[in-house]
This record gives C-alpha cells, sequence and structure tokens, in this order.
C-alpha cells in the first residue's frame, strides 16, 4: 500500500559541526552517572551474534523447568508470545493483564502489517537490508546487535503465525502477499486486511490458552500490577522476584513471587492523554520498576502518527489512527487566508489552498515522513490556518483531499480502496469524506523509549525482564511502520525464551517468604498509595488531571521541543503534580472494582514520567528522529542530529523521591553501518 | 442534547441492582456513546456520587472490551461496537434505557461491567492450533486458496465481545464458538484437531451456561463485525461430522 | 435418557467430552424428528386433499394406508409402523425441545428490561408455545379422529370422510383447526429454515437465503393446503 519513497541518504558535512561545546540545558535536572555498555552482545561478525549468544546461553533441563517459575505482565504480543513459548518449554508462567481477557491487549489495534526478510518477492530484500532499513529509520539511535537480531528472527515469526493460523492476506496461487509499508522500497509487510495486529494477537493469545489448558500457565486477567518485588538473595545480589498485584474486581492486594519477573506492558502515549492508546495503557508497571532501579531510556523519543482524525471537543478521550496509506492519493492543503479556515472547503478556490508539503518538499510532497509531515500540520495550525472546530481556541486540523482522486481514479476506485476507511471516518465525524475534504492531524502513536535492557533483554535489576513496547531497545529515536508488531513477537517467541534460560540455569533460587522484609514493604507501599488516592478528599477528578497533564506534554514535549518550553513544562508538571496529591477526588472503596482508583495510581506515575521525558528531552539537544529541538535543525528547517554528542541511549535511574534523576551514558557504536544524516528536500 | 439515562447500578457481583435515572445535558453528536458516559460520570464524581463502572479500552471498535444493552439492542441501534457508537444516533429529549450483557454465563461484576471468562475457557478447549513456537515449517510449504484464507480472514474479526450472546433470546454463543470453529476449519494448518476441537468447545460453551442455538439469528443482527450465521451452520456441520467418527 | 450437562459451574473445565451430550446434538435429534413430521404432513396433507375427488377416493386412500403391503405385511401394518416411528419422534422432538428450553431459561435469569428483537422472524419466537400448541392439537386431533372417534355433530364414526365433513360443518371446530394450522405454519417456516442449519446444510449466504425461501414456501403449502378442506366443507362445497 503505502509507497513511500526511500529515504534519500546523503553524508551531510554538518553532522561533524560541533555545537556551542558546554551547552547541557538539562544541567540543573540530573545528576550525572556512570557510562554503561551492554555487555551481553557477543563481539564478532554482526550476523553471528545471535547465534553465539544463543549458543553461550545455558541450558536448563527439561525436569528443572517445572521447578522454575516466571511472572509475565502483559498479554500483548510481547507478553502473550513469551507465556505460551515458556509455557511449552515447560516452566511454570503466571500471565497478567488488567484487561478482561488476554486478548484485548492493545496490539489488537494494529492495523498496517508486520515486517519480515522473506524476500518473497525476490525484490532485493534481505535480512540485512530489513537491518539497515531499521536502524536508518531510527535515525541512528539504536543498537545495531539488537537490531540485526529483530531482523534476523522476523522470518521466523512469519512461519510460526502462519502454522498457528493467522489468516494473512494471500495471493490468488494461494502464497502470501506483501505490500511495501512506511517508506521503504521492498515489500516485506505481511498483513490481514487493515487488522493485522488483531490477527496476529489472537493467534498469540490461542496459544497462551493452549497452556492454560495444558496447565503451565495460569492467567490473572482483570489484574494490575502496582509494584515489582526485588528482593536481596544472600550473596549481595538484589533479584526481581514477584510483584504486587491488585484484583480488580476485589481490590484484594496479592503477592506474586517467582524466579524471574518479566514486564510485556507495552508503551506509555497515554501521559499525553490524547494518543491512539487504549484507555488503559500505562506506564505504572515500568514505571514502578523504575523506581526500584531498572533504568528508563531515551523517554522523550515518541513517535506521532500524521493521519488520525482530529479532536473534535472537550470530551474527546482518545484518537483514532487511519491509515497511513490515505497520504498516497490524498492531498495535503490548508487554507492560504485564516479567514477562510471556517468556510465550506468546496468554496474556497484552488488559487487560495496551499498544498503546503507539495510547495515545501516537492520531491516527496505528501508522502514526507511521519515526523515531517506531523509537525509541518503543527506550524500550519499554530499559525492560525488550521481547520475544523475550535479546541480551546485554535482549530487543529488539516484537510487531506480526495477530490483529485475521485475525478483521476473515480468515486469506485477510491472506494474500493479506501472504502473502510472513508466509512470510519464518517461514522466518527459524521461527515462524508467523498463530499468534503477529511480532516486530519497529527496524534501520539508510539513510544521509542522504555526500560533500558541489554542484549538478553534484560533490565538493570537482575531476573527483571522487558519486552515488547515497554523496553527501548530495537528502535532507535523512530519506529518504522509495521516494526512494533515484529519487535513484540520477536522478543516473545524468539529472543526471550532463549536468554531468560541463561539466567534462570542459576535457579531455583531460594525460596522467598511472603513474610520477607522486602515483600512486606512493597505490599504496605502498594497499600498506602492506594489509600492515600481515596482520602485525599479533594474536588477535583482523576480525569481533569490527566487530560491537563496531557496538554502540557503535547504543547511542550510533543512534535516540537524548545528549551523554554520543556522548563515551563517541567515547572507545570511540579505545581500540578503537587495539586493532584492534595486536591485529588476519588469515590468509592478499595475493595471492589473502582476504576477512578484505577486511573489514580497510573495518573501518578504518569506524573513522575512526564517530567523525566522533559528533562530528557531537555538534554537531548539535537533533533534525531521522533524528537525535534527547535535549537536543532538546518537552516531550511530540518532535522539536525549531533552525533558527536548525542549517539549514546540515554539510561535514567532513579535518584530517590524528590532527587534528581542519574543519567547514565550508553554510547552506541556502529560497526556494520554507517551513519548518515537524512534529507527529504 | 439532552438526555434521560436509565442505566443499571449494582454494587458487585453479590448485591442485587437495580434501574436508576440520570440526566445529561451538553451532549454532542461527536460524543462517542462511552464520552457522553464519561461526562454523565464526571458530573456524578462532581456531586459526590459513585461514578459508574462501564468496561472500554481501545476505544476503536477492536479491542472487544466495551458492550452495552442500549435501547434493548447490543450495542446500540447502528452494527458497530458500544465505543463506535455516537450520539448523533440520538435525538434531543431522548431516554435510553442501559444495561449490561445479561446471561448466566456473564455474570455482573459492577453496575454495567460482566465478566466474559467464558470465552477464554471455550478458547482453552481447543480454539488453536497446537504448534509448538519453533516447530513451524517454512510458511510458503503449504498453500491456502485465497478463498478459504479470504473466508478464514472475514471470522476470524470477531472480536469476543459477547453482544451475540447478550441479544440472542436463548443466551447462546454459538456465534462466536461458530466464529472460531470456522476460521480454524478453513485452513489446512486446522484439520488435525478439527474432530477434537468442535467436540470440546461445545461442551464447555454448555457447561458455562450458555444456552442452545435455535438458529433465531438475532446474535448475527447484533455482530459488530458482522460474522455471519453460517458460521452456526458450519459448527453444526463440524460436530455432526464429529460424531460420524465417532467423539 | 441423554444428559446435558446444565450448570455454570464457574472456572472448571469440561475433561472427556463427548459430542452426544451437547446442546447440539439434541437440535440434530430435534432436526431429524423434524424432518420425519415434515414428512408426514406432507403425506397426511395429501391424503386430506383427495377429500375433493369425493367420498369413495378419500376413504379409499385411508384403507390404502392399511392395505398397503398385505400380504407381507399384516393389514394396518404400515400404519403401525408410521405410529411407531411419529410417536417416537414425537418424544424425542418434544424431549429436546423442553431440555434446551429449560437451558435458554437458565441461561439468562434476569430478563432486559428492554429488548428489540432485530433479525429474528416472529415464527422463530413462537417456536416453543407454538410447539405447545400443536401438541395439544395432536392430542385433540387424534382423540377427534383415530382414538376417540368423537363427531360433534353426534353422527357416525365409522367412516373417515363422513366424519370429516360433519366435524368441519362445525364452525367453531373449524377455527380451532385454522388456529392449529397457521401455528404448524409458523412453526414450519422457522422449522425448516432451521433444521437445514442444524444439519450444517446452510453454509454459504445463498444456500442460506434458499433454506429460508423454500422453508417458507413450503410452511404456506403445508398449512394452506390442510385449511382447504376444513374451509371447504364449512363452505358447503365439499359434502357429503
Ligand atoms: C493504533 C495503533 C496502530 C498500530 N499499528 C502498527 C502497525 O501497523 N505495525 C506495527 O508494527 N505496529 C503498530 N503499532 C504499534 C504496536 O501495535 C505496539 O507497539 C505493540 O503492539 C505493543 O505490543 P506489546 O505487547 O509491547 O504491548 P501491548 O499490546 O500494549 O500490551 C500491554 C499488555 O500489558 C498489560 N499491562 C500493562 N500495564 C499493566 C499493569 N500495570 N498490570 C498488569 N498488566 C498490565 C496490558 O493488560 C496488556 O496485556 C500500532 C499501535 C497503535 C496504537
Ligand atoms: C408434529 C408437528 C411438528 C413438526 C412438523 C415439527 C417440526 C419441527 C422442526 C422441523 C423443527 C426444526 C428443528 C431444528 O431447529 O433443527 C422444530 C423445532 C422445534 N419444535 Fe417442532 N415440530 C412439531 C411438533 C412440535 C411439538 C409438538 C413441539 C412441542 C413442544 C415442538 C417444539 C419445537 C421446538 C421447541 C423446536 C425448536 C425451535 C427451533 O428449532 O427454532 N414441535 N420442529
Ligand atoms: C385439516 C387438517 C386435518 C384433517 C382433516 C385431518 C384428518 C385426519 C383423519 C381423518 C385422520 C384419521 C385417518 C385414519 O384413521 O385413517 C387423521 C389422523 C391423524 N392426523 Fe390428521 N388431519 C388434519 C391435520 C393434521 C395435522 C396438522 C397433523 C399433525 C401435525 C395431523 C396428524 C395426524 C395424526 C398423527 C394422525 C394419526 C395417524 C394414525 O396413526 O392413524 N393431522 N387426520
Ligand atoms: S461473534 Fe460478533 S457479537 Fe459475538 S463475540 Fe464475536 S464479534 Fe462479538
Ligand atoms: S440469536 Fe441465538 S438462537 Fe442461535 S442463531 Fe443466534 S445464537
Ligand atoms: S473499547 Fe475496544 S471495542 Fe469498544
Amino acid at each position: 500500500m503505502t509507497d513511500m519513497p526511500d529515504t534519500t541518504l546523503t553524508s551531510h558535512p554538518s553532522i561533524d559541526v560541533p555545537l556551542e561545546v558546554d551547552t547541557d540545558d538539562a544541567v540543573d535536572y540530573y545528576t550525572p552517572g556512570a557510562p554503561i555498555s551492554d555487555t551481553k552482545a557477543p563481539d564478532g561478525p554482526i550476523d553471528q551474534r545471535w547465534s553465539t549468544r544463543k549458543f553461550e546461553a545455558r541450558l536448563v533441563n527439561p525436569a528443572n523447568r517445572r521447578k522454575l517459575s516466571v511472572i509475565i505482565v502483559g498479554t500483548g504480543l510481547a507478553g502473550a508470545s513469551a507465556a505460551a513459548t515458556l509455557g511449552e518449554a515447560g516452566y511454570v508462567v503466571k500471565s497478567f493483564c488488567y484487561q478482561d481477557s488476554p486478548r484485548r491487549a492493545h496490539s489488537i489495534a494494529a492495523q498496517g502489517g508486520i515486517n519480515a526478510a522473506k524476500n518473497y518477492k525476490e525484490d532485493g530484500d534481505s535480512v540485512h537490508r530489513l537491518f539497515y532499513d531499521t536502524v536508518k529509520g531510527g535515525d541512528y539511535r539504536s543498537r545495531e546487535s539488537n537490531v540485526y537480531r529483530l531482523a534476523e528472527v522476523s522470518t521466523n515469526i512469519i512461519d510460526q503465525c502462519v502454522a498457528q493460523g493467522v489468516p494473512f492476506a494471500r495471493e490468488y496461487g494461494g502464497l502470501l502477499d506483501n505490500r511495501s509499508f512506511g517508506g521503504v522500497q521492498v515489500s516485506r509487510t505481511f498483513y490481514a486486511r487493515g487488522q493485522t495486529g488483531q490477527q496476529l494477537l489472537i493467534g498469540a493469545y490461542q496459544a497462551l490458552e493452549r497452556q492454560v489448558h495444558a496447565g503451565t500457565v495460569e492467567t490473572f486477567t482483570r489484574h494490575e500490577m502496582l509494584e515489582v518485588i526485588v528482593v536481596d538473595d544472600g550473596a549481595g545480589q538484589s533479584r526481581a522476584r514477584g510483584i504486587i498485584a491488585r484484583d480488580m474486581v476485589t481490590g484484594e492486594i496479592q503477592t506474586h513471587l517467582a524466579d524471574v519477573v518479566v514486564l510485556a506492558s507495552g508503551g506509555y502515549g497515554n501521559v499525553f492523554y490524547l494518543s491512539t492508546n487504549a484507555m488503559g495503557c500505562n506506564v505504572t508497571a515500568a514505571w514502578r520498576a523504575h523506581r526500584k532501579g531498572a533504568y528508563m531510556a531515551n523517554p522523550c523519543y515518541t513517535q506521532i502518527h500524521p493521519t488520525c482524525i482530529p479532536v473534535s471537543g472537550a470530551h474527546q478521550s482518545k484518537l483514532t489512527l487511519m491509515s497511513e496509506s490515505l497520504r498516497n492519493d490524498g492531498r495535503i492543503w490548508v487554507p492560504k487566508n485564516k479567514a477562510d479556515c471556517a468556510k465550506d472547503p468546496r468554496e474556497i478556490p484552488e488559487a487560495d489552498r496551499d498544498y503546503y508539503l507539495e510547495r515545501i518538499y516537492p520531491s516527496f510532497g505528501n508522502l514526507v515522513p511521519r515526523d515531517i509531515a506531523s509537525r509541518a500540520a503543527k506550524y500550519q495550525c499554530d499559525d492560525g490556518r488550521g481547520v475544523g472546530p475550535e479546541v480551546d481556541g485554535v482549530r487543529r486540523g488539516v484537510y487531506l483531499d480526495f477530490a483529485d482522486a475521485i475525478g483521476r481514479l473515480g468515486q469506485e476506485a477510491v472506494e474500493e480502496k479506501y472504502g473502510n476507511l472513508f466509512d470510519m471516518y464518517a461514522r466518527i465525524t459524521g461527515e462524508n469524506p467523498y463530499e468534503v475534504p477529511m480532516r486530519i492531524y497529527p496524534a501520539v502513536h508510539y513510544v521509542m523509549g522504555g526500560l533500558w535492557v541489554d542484549y538478553d533483554l534484560q533490565s538493570s535489576i537482575p531476573g527483571l525482564f522487558v519486552t515488547g513496547e515497554a523496553n527501548f531497545s530495537d528502535h532507535g529515536a523512530n519506529r518504522l511502520g509495521a516494526s512494533a508488531l515484529m519487535q513484540g513477537l520477536a522478543d516473545g517467541y524468539f529472543v526471550l525464551p532463549h536468554t531468560i534460560r541463561d539466567y534462570l540455569a542459576d535457579g531455583p533460587f531460594e525460596k522467598v517468604e511472603e513474610t520477607h522484609p522486602a515483600v512486606v514493604a512493597a505490599r504496605e507501599s502498594v497499600e498506602k498509595r492506594i489509600e492515600h488516592f481515596l482520602t485525599v478528599g479533594g474536588t477535583r477528578s482523576v480525569d481533569s488531571y490527566h487530560r491537563e497533564l496531557g496538554h502540557i506534554m503535547w504543547e511542550y514535549c510533543g512534535m516540537e521541543r524548545t528549551e523554554d518550553g520543556l522548563k515551563k513544562a517541567i515547572e507545570e508538571i511540579r505545581s500540578l503534580k503537587d495539586e493532584f496529591n492534595r486536591n485529588l477526588k476519588v469515590l468509592g472503596s478499595a475493595d471492589s472494582l473502582n476504576q477512578s482508583l484505577e486511573k489514580a495510581g497510573r495518573v501518578a506515575d504518569f506524573f513522575e514520567l512526564g517530567e523525566l521525558m522533559c528533562i530528557d528531552a531537555l538534554n537531548r539537544r539535537e533533533s534525531c528522529g521522533g524528537h525535534f529541538r527547535a535549537e536543532s535543525q538546518t537552516d531550511d528547517g530540518e532535522a539536525l542530529r549531533h552525533d558527536d554528542q548525542y549517539a549514546y541511549a540515554a539510561a535514567w535511574e532513579f535518584g530517590g523521591e524528590g532527587e534528581k534523576p542519574i543519567l547514565h551514558k550508553e554510547d552506541l557504536v556502529y560497526t556494520a553501518i554507517e551513519m548518515k544524516q537524512r534529507s527529504y528536500k | 442534547m439532552k438526555l434521560t439515562l436509565k442505566i443499571w447500578r449494582q454494587p458487585d457481583a453479590a448485591t442485587a441492582g437495580s434501574m436508576h435515572t440520570y440526566d445529561v445535558d451538553d451532549v454532542s453528536g461527536d460524543m462517542s456513546f462511552l464520552e457522553m458516559l464519561d461526562v454523565l460520570n464526571e458530573q456524578l464524581n462532581a456531586k459526590g456520587e459513585e461514578p459508574i463502572a462501564f468496561d472500554s479500552d481501545c476505544r476503536e471498535g477492536i479491542c472487544g472490551m466495551c458492550g452495552l444493552m442500549i435501547n434493548g439492542e447490543a450495542h446500540g441501534p447502528v452494527t458497530t461496537t458500544t465505543c463506535q457508537l455516537h450520539m448523533r444516533s440520538f435525538s434531543d429529549g431522548d431516554t435510553i434505557t442501559i444495561e449490561p450483557w445479561r446471561s448466566t454465563a456473564f455474570p455482573v461484576v459492577k453496575d454495567l461491567v460482566v465478566d466474559r471468562g467464558a470465552f477464554d475457557r471455550i478458547i482453552q478447549q481447543g480454539g488453536y492450533i497446537s504448534v509448538n513456537t519453533g516447530s513451524a515449517p517454512e510458511a510458503h510449504s503449504v498453500q491456502v486458496p485465497k478463498e478459504a484464507a479470504d473466508r478464514a480472514f472475514d471470522v476470524a474479526t470477531c472480536i469476543g465481545c459477547g453482544a451475540c450472546v447478550a441479544a440472542c433470546p436463548n443466551g447462546s454463543a454459538s456465534l462466536f464458538m461458530g466464529a472460531k470453529i470456522t476460521h480454524l476449519g478453513e485452513l489446512p494448518q486446522g484439520q488435525a484437531e478439527r474432530d477434537s476441537r468442535v467436540v470440546n468447545m461445545v461442551a464447555q460453551h454448555d457447561h458455562e451456561g450458555f444456552g442452545g442455538c435455535t438458529n433465531i439469528g438475532e446474535c448475527t443482527a447484533a455482530c459488530p463485525k458482522e460474522i455471519p450465521l453460517d458460521v452456526i451452520s458450519q459448527l453444526n456441520r463440524d460436530l455432526r461430522t464429529a460424531i460420524k467418527h465417532g467423539h | 435418557m441423554l444428559s446435558v450437562a446444565i450448570q455454570n459451574s464457574g472456572t472448571t473445565l469440561v475433561k472427556g467430552a463427548r459430542a452426544t451430550q451437547s446442546t447440539i446434538f439434541l437440535k440434530i435429534l430435534m432436526a431429524a424428528s423434524g424432518t420425519i413430521f415434515i414428512g408426514f404432513v406432507l403425506v397426511h396433507m395429501y391424503g386430506n386433499l383427495r377429500a375433493f375427488w369425493g367420498h369413495d377416493a378419500y376413504d379409499a386412500y385411508a384403507e390404502g394406508l392399511r392395505t398397503f403391503g398385505t400380504p407381507d405385511l399384516p393389514y394396518g401394518g404400515l400404519l403401525w409402523i408410521i405410529r411407531a416411528v411419529l410417536v417416537i419422534s414425537l418424544v424425542v422432538h418434544v424431549y429436546c425441545a423442553a431440555t434446551l428450553w429449560r437451558r435458554a431459561k437458565r441461561a439468562r435469569t434476569i430478563q432486559y428490561q428492554v429488548k428489540k428483537h432485530t433479525g429474528a422472524i416472529f415464527a422463530s419466537r413462537l417456536m416453543r408455545w407454538g410447539g405447545v400448541t400443536l401438541l395439544v392439537f395432536i392430542v385433540w386431533h387424534l382423540l377427534e379422529f383415530t382414538v376417540g372417534k368423537i363427531n360433534v355433530a353426534g353422527g357416525a364414526t365409522n367412516d373417515p370422510y363422513n366424519l370429516v365433513v360433519d366435524s368441519f360443518n362445525t364452525w367453531w371446530l373449524t377455527l380451532i383447526y385454522l388456529v392449529a394450522m397457521a401455528m404448524l405454519g409458523a412453526h414450519l417456516h422457522h422449522g425448516i429454515w432451521s433444521a437445514t442449519q442444524t444439519l450444517g446444510l446452510t453454509g454459504s449466504e445463498r444456500s442460506r437465503t434458499l433454506a429460508k425461501r423454500s422453508a417458507f414456501v413450503l410452511a404456506v403449502v403445508i398449512a394452506g393446503g390442510f385449511s382447504l378442506v376444513p374451509i371447504f366443507v364449512l363452505a358447503g362445497v365439499i359434502t357429503k
């Protein structure tokens, strides 16, 4: 579908232009820490590292696996696939999710597809090319060993899913169909109409339920993890040994202990309140782990998707993504004159329309990458030329016009191609996109940042592994379309099961009692928090705080970030958080289903995360991938990277309550690929 | 718009519930049905009344978490999920009755929230293809005719929302079950376990307390994904074949 | 006889399931017995319509039923076979209907305050009470024509044709029959479609439409065909 042109790569001389040396915008906000490195990735040729690691990872004999227990938080692609695979291997697995069924994890919403280097089209694709595209797409801010491994196992994913009965699109001959997606020139995206995430997740969910039947996996639905239990193992090593979870139906606070804990809890885009994420997506699992010692890496890297349905009013609870493929035939414009913004678009003559993408980027036009398209739309709206309803005094929307396409191809052909998207648009907005141009606006869609993990997907807390969107590992500063699904399943089916056994080979670890002081403390802190939310006795609802926090994040830590804005955001977040702690109103009780209480815990964590995101963004005075610092652009407004200073992953350690976070830098070393600056002009 | 809402409220599974009447104003046609309830909940919270519990997650019609009986129709008057129903389908002054799914197999958890764990247990009984990770053959080693693949996809789009059960006068989950049976039965990979799958899933279905299907067809009319009735035909045929094979 | 697990025992998983203990198996039995009924009513309707040929044709048909197959079968042999099959079918049909009815009741113990029936034809919701009506009708009908031989007009009961004519000359009896035939029509309208679906014969949109149409046509033909004789007797067209 999307035939977005490839990024033209030029070795850009400005890369090496040094910054004024001591501009550290964030200097007052963090404490420098020791640099770190990922010690688990083997050296040697890039295409042999994963085989080496798999071979070196110690084995666990099948009889011992029954004695080893694993907790997996999350049942999305990353969590369900891991639970199924570890269950098959014979470990004792407990799987948690906050929804009423594992099948509802937000992976279900992914539309476009999943990449794999199958090269079924014989169009020059290969593991190496997928690797290359992914590193380049991530603007050289990801780890090459991880990305190579991802590309390597991508082909197994498709085999596995097909065997499970995932109904991928097929050609008439009965073979799998592919399309090209998200700005690459090869067809490597496997899809199941516009519901790829759903079909992949159902496959993983079924594999998981099969293990439930086999007795190796136990599922805990409507259970929310609220704390990780970290216990000293006696030999001076602290290890993650379990979680505290709340049964969301009865309110019971439960202790679950195990030999190892896996977080597959998804992304935290909801910190922006309005996003394409599900209502329940949260950072709690990851944030609680962060507070217990797990580093949070690159939290400011956020992907903003240009083609979402705009906000229609203050009541809005979420935003809906529409496939990017619409940009193949739709033309994006805004009125040239502010006075025209409230007019019926059909009455605005051609001469008064500004097809700004075609104007600014003549060679790529409407098909510029996501971040550029998003930012351009923001500029038009900030400039007062947005269209659609005014929300908080601003019209946030630009036209995506199919009049030309309908004229050129006929309504039927357009319907054939985009019918279901048009229907969805019509249902949500009540407008007929065949007659009136669609309105679109960017929305937060995916976070590349997440808990820091090593090559084994282990966080900085031993025994705490992190998979899927919850970790930071594979996408760098930007993610290619159709690569998140690939990563989730790669982690869960093919990576974690190998790396976790090396850790478990040392187990079973000494039994931890529920009376252990660390367990008791974890439990009590959860109970205290809940008690706190219910007894603040203020006047404002959780949602109102969340909405306000989201507004701050979107304004200052959204598509474009500036030093002043970020500093202002940090101040505003701090004072809002303070008010939240004094003036929150949560009704109901702790011992039954209480959705306001659930939200309160999540929003409290979003406050802390939001602040760290701003600090991270402040620290990174360069523009890369989804992160755009206004201070770092070329003369003609393009993103400018500074590889000399920022070719590292920023891993933040929790500094303590009310203390500054500690920054550990992990240098990114490229041996198999050369760093280049992108250009779309 | 100004609306009168009659809503089922029930503190928990063990306590009896009843209908309550609320007024909401300032409802705009652009709101989704659930956003309208959000607005009501904000008002209740401000008044010191506990907000109404209802399920939702994706709010884009794909996760299957939401589901309300709206004026006697599962997911309301439009063929879509509750979260994708918009208030422009209603008019100023309307009275809307909102109830939870009613089914013995879906006990009410609180207010409008029900427990659909029975669906997971039906899937546990065979709603899968047994293949361990890593043991899969090359994806192109088996060709699947496009028609079969398309049909499998069409019915695999079931989101497990439970509207079929809610709408069925017999409280049967046959449409849900038939969708899974048909999805896996259409594919070559799904053949090996075809007989045991249907027998075990149907046994669990009956065990959970769902009713038997008498082919009334209200389920398919309520289904937001328009799963067709022929999946129930397929379900029945597969069971008959299993009997023939001595299961 | 058959035991279908009826319980909502929460989180347990069933072990050792048998296909023949499922609700669907009950439905298959209903469809099978229903199909036998359809065959019977078709033949019976044909027999009835011979009343238009007059007294002798009608009685000859009744006699023919009894002498069919003699001397291999004893006099009335076929009839007894038919009767046995019918009685067994009826028992099975009613038993399954009752079991499924009970299940459905338990599957939803709290009713909706408001419920619309979108997508259902009226006949489908009439099946159970319609079935009960048919059962009552059959009992009465057998008492009247076969077992008890009641002649409401007080005439002779040993001549089938005359019995029929006498009966339907009584307006209220005709009315009862017409109501019963409406019920039968409704039962068949949904029942025939339902049986094809239960037997898994409706795997596509096309076959589904076909099944629904034929169900409607057959229902109208059968209910209409049966109604002709009573109406024409009452109207004085068919006389002794
Ligand atoms: C609208 C949309 C479209 C997308 N389209 C594409 C696409 O086309 N291609 C692509 O590659 N990617 C796409 N993505 C991105 C991709 O879908 C996600 O990044 C990916 O599915 C994340 O999977 P996951 O398993 O990491 O997390 P999720 O699927 O989000 O799962 C998170 C799990 O964690 C559980 N959980 C979270 N917190 C807790 C807690 N505290 N306690 C207990 N359980 C918890 C949840 O219940 C859930 O089970 C899309 C994303 C969105 C939002
Ligand atoms: C003697 C005349 C009867 C005929 C011709 C007949 C025919 C049928 C048929 C063909 C079906 C469809 C089976 C299926 O769904 O697969 C059916 C269903 C049913 N019948 Fe009868 N039946 C008769 C009598 C009765 C009686 C006496 C009852 C009384 C209790 C009854 C109750 C039902 C019920 C409850 C159903 C199931 C409803 C459904 O399938 O929708 N029937 N019948
Ligand atoms: C107007 C309609 C009908 C008329 C005039 C009619 C007439 C008769 C007569 C005259 C007999 C006795 C036949 C004999 O003893 O040889 C008979 C028997 C019978 N009829 Fe009907 N009938 C009608 C409708 C029906 C219907 C709708 C049903 C079933 C649903 C039915 C079921 C039977 C049965 C089961 C017998 C007994 C057959 C036997 O065992 O001898 N009839 N009917
Ligand atoms: S069949 Fe339709 S109504 Fe039933 S659970 Fe699936 S999607 Fe919902
Ligand atoms: S409404 Fe119910 S009776 Fe069967 S056809 Fe649908 S499950
Ligand atoms: S909330 Fe996900 S389908 Fe409605």
